[in-house]
């Protein structure tokens, strides 16, 4: 059923949907476990189908209980299952973070090496849909501070398909953020590509990030949501004769330094935008590297534009928190005006 | 028995827990007659026809509360409605039971419970309406926030109870001074590490808090069986705390449990759980398609099992005058319409809401955001037309 039509237009959720269905077809040691995830497909649907078709021991709705999915599927890991995990929505990872950060992430190291821990966490992430709180959180800092994990995010459908099977795929755990504004948007999937997307390396590797845009005066670096903003921005910013291009690092650990640093070699201003805080966010590191490694490249200080240092804030007001289009275009007008 | 709860397809391996367990409290019947019930007839001795007419007033105005929040929702007023429909007796009769220092931990759809703290109900639309993270003082009423992070006020409640004990708040005999707290959640929750965590902490410490979980039958799309193979109100006893389990849609058994438990915690006797089996008659929330995951055959089952309908029997049958139900439609009308106005009314966050009590005191991250921010806001209104 996956592999009818080679080229498909289809929303992200149903490109990880069927990423997952390769997976699962490829390897039957992968399985899925989470709240809602059988009968419903999840809250988001991403899920949908899978459970008729591999039965309920393959896809598993769990007990609520975020600590017991993870910690089980560390189990399930050990026993080598390669467990994919869903977390209904950001905020509610944290009952797990104990499983995750002292867990998880550290068994491979403990063991020197005789452990794999092959467990995909899938979280929807992120805001812009007008939810209530802790459903539109961007996390992801914490746990690319925490060694022995690999935290992803693609900003596409056809990323989306190719990343979430490379993850399955990935000896190591893996925190797979989907977008959750960005479920819905379509774009043409290659649905048939075969197993050579499973190289974790590479060009188009899972820790590779994309020139998503060329341009020649700014670079803007971006993940997942935030990806689809730069590239609006980076449209204004042409009407204005400014060239901008766009990178989607599409992995926050490890990141792609040394792509960063060959556009900004060449733009010589570099503006990072993420939804997550910027204080001790992903683009503080990036900042704090480029700016050792570009130093003599850079014409401007490098740029950060995210969430501010408040919790997320109501619905209402989340547009004024969040790195919108104008937000990303006040930051490239002020490199520029360097 | 028959509380028999009709086995959904889903999963399909198990029989609902609901099924053999014959232990359930009930002092009302589903078509309305009351039940002699050793220890717990007693509590509702005292109410009379009035008292009863005014629980079912309770019930039917929180009930219409809860319709028109979903229809705002529809109407794109609210971003989200939690519906408590089907719950009202679980909610109205525990609510009843407390007292005004008791304090309450809701989860997310307690508006029952709200109701009977004196909570202005208008209050709760804020929150999903986005526009407010709570919506009223939990002072006021002792009625703490909605916690939408499954079960963690669970634990909330108890240390809230260890506070009341130290205090010297339990045990005194002064009906004004002894206190109990509650935690409400469902039966999902339970499944929560914290939720365990919070009856450790309870007994061991025998804190003065009831454990009153509503088993609505769903967590989302997930049955009650994918999360105990046992009757939930089982987990009490292996954590030595005194459980019971009641007809979850009789308003006068919730009364009457809720009150013993209440009791026990004041007068220093510790913890209680308390299993409600009742039903959640609407979808999850108004994002929820419950179509996906239970039948017909079971919603209608438990539609026969409508707690206000239960009760307007037994007050029919009791010479309750059909002028009183008139009356409360009218009522209720008037309720709805005042919840419609007053939601439109709700004034827009302004967005430098979202620097302003972030801490307590100054905090300079804080402080350099805001000003940054309203230098952007007042520089974009002035040079936005530029562009
Ligand atoms: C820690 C956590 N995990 C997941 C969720 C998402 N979620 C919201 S409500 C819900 C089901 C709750 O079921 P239950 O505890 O039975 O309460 P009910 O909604 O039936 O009243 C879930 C999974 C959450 N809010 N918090």
């Amino acid at each position: 059923m996956s592999d009818a039509g080679g080229i498909q237009r289809i929303p992200m959720a149903k490109a990880i949907n069927l990423g997952l269905r390769r997976s699962m077809e490829r390897d039957n040691k992968v399985l899925l476990m989470g709240e809602d995830i059988g009968k419903l497909g999840g809250v988001f649907r991403v899920t949908d189908g899978l459970q008729k078709d591999f039965g309920t021991t393959r896809v598993v709705d769990t007990p609520l209980a975020e600590s017991g999915i993870i910690g089980t599927a560390i189990g399930l890991a050990l026993a080598g299952y390669r467990p994919v995990c869903e977390i209904q929505f950001d905020g509610f990872i944290f009952p797990a973070y104990d499983q995750i950060t002292t867990q998880l992430a550290k068994l491979h190291y403990r063991s020197r090496g005789a452990l794999e821990l092959p467990v995909v966490i899938r979280v929807p992430f992120g805001g812009g849909i007008g939810a209530v709180e802790h459903h539109s959180e961007s996390p992801e800092a914490l746990f690319a501070h925490t060694a022995g994990l690999r935290v992803v995010s693609p900003a596409n459908p056809a990323d989306a398909f190719t990343m979430i099977q490379q993850a399955i795929a990935s000896p190591d755990p893996v925190l797979f953020l989907e977008p959750k504004a960005r479920y819905w948007d379509k774009a043409e999937v290659d649905v048939t590509a075969g197993d050579q997307a499973l190289d974790l390396g590479g060009v188009g590797g899972l820790h590779t990030a994309r020139v998503v845009r060329p341009g020649t005066d700014v670079t803007i670096a971006a993940y997942g949501p935030t990806v689809a903003t730069a590239m609006a921005a980076a449209g204004v910013a042409e009407q204005e004769g400014h060239s901008v291009e766009v990178l989607d690092l599409r992995s926050i650990s490890p990141i792609d330094f040394d792509t960063i640093a060959d556009s900004v070699r060449r733009t010589g201003r570099l503006v990072v935008a993420h939804e997550a805080p910027v204080f001790f966010g992903a683009g503080a590191e990036i900042a704090a590297r480029i700016s050792e490694q570009c130093f003599y490249s850079l014409e401007a200080p490098v740029l950060r534009v995210g969430g501010f240092h408040a919790p997320y804030p109501v619905a209402n007001i989340e547009e004024d928190y969040l790195p919108n289009l104008d937000r990303v275009l006040h930051a490239v007008d002020a490199v520029l005006a360097h | 028995m028959e509380f028999g709860v009709i086995q959904s397809d889903t999963q399909g391996e198990t029989p609902h827990v609901g099924t053999q367990d014959d232990d359930l409290i009930q002092l009302l019947t589903i078509t309305g007659e009351r039940v002699h019930q050793q220890t717990y007839s007693p509590l509702v001795e005292h109410l009379d026809r009035a008292a009863l007419e005014g629980l079912y007033r309770d019930m039917v105005l929180v009930r219409r509360f809860d319709t028109e929040a979903t229809a705002l929702q529809r109407h794109g007023e609210l971003g989200l409605w939690p519906q408590c429909l089907g719950q009202e007796a679980a909610q109205i009769g525990s609510g009843r039971a407390l007292a005004a220092q008791d304090h309450v931990f809701p989860s997310y759809r307690e508006h029952g419970v709200g109701w009977t703290r004196g909570l202005d109900l208008r209050k709760v639309l804020h929150q999903f309406r986005g526009e407010d993270h709570g919506g009223w003082d939990p002072a006021d009423h002792n009625f703490s926030l909605y916690t939408l992070v499954i079960g963690s006020h669970a634990l909330h409640a108890t240390g809230y109870a260890m506070g009341v004990q130290r205090d010297g708040d339990v045990g005194t005999g002064n009906p004004e001074r002894d206190r109990a707290v509650v935690a409400y959640f469902g039966d999902g929750a339970t499944s929560q590490g914290d939720v365990s965590e919070a009856m450790v902490f309870a007994a061991v410490n025998d804190a003065p808090v009831v454990f009153f979980c509503q088993n609505n039958q769903w967590a989302i799309s997930e049955p009650t069986e994918r999360q105990s193979r046992v009757p939930l109100y089982r987990r009490g006893s292996g954590f030595g705390i005194p459980a019971v389990r009641v007809d979850g849609n009789d308003v006068l058994a919730c009364y009457a449990v809720t009150r013993e438990a209440l009791e026990r915690a004041r007068s220093g006797g510790g913890p209680t759980f308390i299993e409600a089996v009742t039903y959640r008659m609407g979808a999850h929330t108004t994002s929820d398609d419950p179509t996906r995951y239970r039948s017909r055959a079971e919603e209608d089952y438990w539609r026969t099992r409508d707690p206000i309908d239960r009760l307007k029997l037994h007050l029919v049958a009791e010479g309750t005058a059909p002028e009183f139900f008139t009356a409360l439609d009218e009522e209720a009308e008037a309720f709805g319409e005042q919840i419609r106005d007053y939601c439109r009314s709700i004034p827009k966050a302004a967005p430098s809401r979202i620097f302003e009590h972030v801490y307590a005191a100054e905090h300079s991250l804080v402080e350099a955001e805001r000003a940054w921010f309203d230098e952007y806001e007042a520089g974009f209104a002035t040079e936005g037309a530029q562009r």
